[in-house]
């Protein structure tokens, strides 16, 4: 299967007056065509700076980021703007990301008219059946962003990602801002768009139980790096890397009296992405962490015959693991 | 005697809309040493609850305008703010969602405990900052006397919030308000702090009113449960009651639509849509005439829109507001 999107050793650093955040160190991805790729990881192991590399609001200080085979990681403004509308966003903040003086119907249409598309007459129509597809009623667009409820205005946001008709949306955080009762009903709107476009997404979320349920498959990202990759179902039943089993098993499970075993971690904080950790960089909260891990960065690998990769010492081809609380 | 009994509180806000009943009629109670979690969307009134025990609403817009809040058998809502300003902080502590909003950015970690202490009983300044180092030891932060001499600024989400639970434990709280505590961590440092709460409650006997929307937290930290739509309680019960058998169609749409990883897949290994409430919370401005949440209620009968059920105790001691259930909460 090609690959719609990929990403090969991307590295993104910022410059801060507290010395150089290392956001992005060495990622490799791939999302096939209608694929849906999970990303999880805690706030300040990249997952953001990811997000905007891919859209290629960012421009990475290494790698290549390519649509269709084609490198789109170094493109300028007019170069890359034939490739802009294959790739759209959706943001978690549906209040921030909306521009209060416009209307809503003018909002869902301002990237078909950036990217010239269709007379006016086309374009209202458009946004008509867009605002459809996304469950708000065609007669709300001559409304304004602050006479909807949050989920309302993520739906806006979702019709204007639609408007030209996308390859891939990336969605940081979609519903992370969203109520329980409307949660549900964005994540369901989303896998049917996705079923009725065929389109794929980059779904980054810090909420696993929401990325299990949406993805097809999860990357696990930490500090920087991606960890483990694997299927949704794997990555639930058997997670293979330290960091994994320590997110998983923070989890709490909306089951009374389950009660949960201690959580696999030496130090709860993480480290500052400032001056990460030499070595795997999840060695200094690790329960089991030996001398190598601080000296090795240990290699995304593939498990013998399955899609499963882990980067972790002690973590064999034939998914063996050999870890071992250490003293 | 009940350590804290919330009786008919009803609290509005004076807005250009009018008068918006954002608790209406909320009973419930918190024995001593129990944790007890309040539970619902934004709008239900979950924080304005807790705000109207403290009496930490701005008022204007907010006023509480009827019940009772007895806490150690005295009316709180009865109080003068002197009076009232010796139970904050000291009987019952405090902590919020982001803990700089209870953090002085300009004032150490050290200066800042032994502050809240002193307010409130008479010790001399060093027994005040020796308890101080003690609080930094209880709530598990490495290191403590490099980090009373910290700026708030200086520490990370996690060790914010565990200075902020050493202030609120500054004084032996008899119960501690904590509203969303760990909405705004990442989810190792949530775990721990969950974890660290229930310690310090089993370790002080304290009671905690556990304010959040995240059913996870809920099933992991509470006793008991109870759940409040516009305004409204309309379920409360034991914590493996609720989560078993929740009964108000509310309650068991919200359970129902939590994404769960042990969910059956399709042909493309996907699991089924998630189920749905339909709809929208309704406005303060505009509520239902009958049962708050009857318009996204599939099992609603025109009954329904003519009254707007209270909360009654079931012969099992749970609670329901619900016209359709019997006496056993079945819904027919």
């Amino acid at each position: 299967m090609s690959a719609l999107f990929r990403m090969s050793g991307v590295v993104k650093h910022f410059k801060t007056p507290r010395g150089l955040v290392h956001a992005v160190d060495g990622v490799d991805l791939s999302i096939a065509r209608g694929e849906v790729l999970g990303l999880v990881g805690e706030s300040g192991c990249g997952k953001s700076s990811l997000a905007r590399l891919a859209v290629r609001i960012i421009e990475p200080d290494e790698g290549r980021i390519e649509l269709d085979g084609v490198d789109i990681s170094h493109l300028g403004q007019n170069e890359i703007r034939p490739h802009r509308p294959r790739i759209q966003m959706i943001f978690q903040d549906p209040f921030a990301s909306l521009n209060p003086r416009a209307s809503v119907g003018r909002i869902i249409e301002e990237p078909l008219i950036v990217h010239d598309r269709g007379t006016p007459a086309e374009r209202r129509e458009r946004v008509a059946s867009l605002m459809d597809k996304v469950g708000l009623r065609p007669e709300a667009a001559a409304r304004y962003p602050h006479e909807f409820s949050g989920g309302q205005r993520q739906r806006i946001g979702i019709a204007r990602a639609l408007a030209l008709s996308p390859d891939l949306i990336i969605c940081d955080e979609p519903v992370s801002a969203l109520d329980v009762s409307v949660r549900a009903q964005v994540i369901n709107l989303l896998d049917r768009l996705r079923a009725e476009f065929g389109m794929s997404y980059l779904f980054i979320s810090h909420d696993l139980s929401v990325v299990e349920h949406v993805a097809d498959r999860i990357a696990v990202m930490y500090l920087g790096k991606i960890v483990e990759f694997a299927d949704r179902r794997s990555l639930w039943r058997r997670p293979l890397h330290p960091y994994t089993q320590a997110l998983l098993a923070s989890v709490p499970a909306p089951i009374a009296g389950a009660k949960r075993a201690p959580i696999p971690l030496r130090v709860v904080e993480p480290p500052s992405p400032l001056a990460p950790p030499k070595g795997c960089r999840f060695h200094t909260r690790c329960p089991y962490a030996r001398d190598i891990c601080q000296i090795e960065t240990p290699e995304l690998k593939s498990l013998q015959g399955e899609t499963h990769q882990v980067a972790c010492h002690f973590v064999s081809a034939d998914g063996e693991s050999r870890l071992q609380a250490s003293a | 005697m009940a350590l804290l009994d919330v009786r008919n509180l009803r609290t509005v806000f004076m807005t250009r809309q009018g008068v918006l009943p954002a608790v209406d009629g909320v009973s419930f109670r918190i024995e001593a040493g129990e944790t007890v979690a309040l539970v619902g969307e934004s709008g239900c009134g979950k924080s304005v609850t807790a705000a109207s025990i403290l009496r930490l609403l701005p008022d204007p817009p907010g006023r509480t305008v009827g019940g009772e809040v007895m806490f150690e058998g005295v009316d709180l809502l009865a109080l003068g703010e002197r009076e009232m300003r010796q139970v904050r902080g000291a009987r019952i502590g405090m902590i919020f969602q982001e803990p700089m909003t209870s953090l002085n950015p300009l004032l150490t970690i050290g200066d800042q405990i032994t502050e809240a202490i002193l307010e409130h009983e008479p010790v001399t300044k060093a027994a005040a900052l020796k308890r101080a180092g003690d609080l930094i030891d209880l709530v598990r932060i490495p290191d403590a006397s490099r980090v009373l001499r910290e700026y708030p600024h200086r520490l990370s989400g996690g060790m914010r919030q565990r200075a902020v639970i050493a202030m609120a434990l500054s004084c032996n709280p008899a119960l501690l308000i904590a509203d969303e505590p760990t909405t705004a961590l990442d989810v190792t440092t949530q775990a721990q702090i969950l974890e660290l709460l229930d310690d310090l409650k089993q370790r002080l006997g304290m009671a905690i009113l556990l304010i959040t929307h995240d059913l996870g937290v809920v099933a992991q930290a509470a006793q008991r449960v109870v759940i409040m739509y516009a305004g409204r309680v309309v379920e409360e019960a034991g914590v493996t009651e609720l989560f078993e058998g929740p009964l108000h169609p509310y309650t068991r749409g919200l359970l129902g639509s939590i994404p769960r990883p042990d969910r059956e897949v399709d042909e493309h290994g996907r699991p089924p849509p998630l189920p749905e409430i339909a709809g929208l919370v309704p406005s303060l401005a505009a509520l239902p005439p009958g049962c708050r949440f009857a318009p996204r209620c599939h099992l609603a009968t025109p009954s329904c829109d003519l009254q707007d059920p209270p909360a009654i105790t079931l012969p099992s001691g749970r609670r329901l507001a619900c016209i359709n259930a019997d006496q056993m909460g079945s819904l027919t």
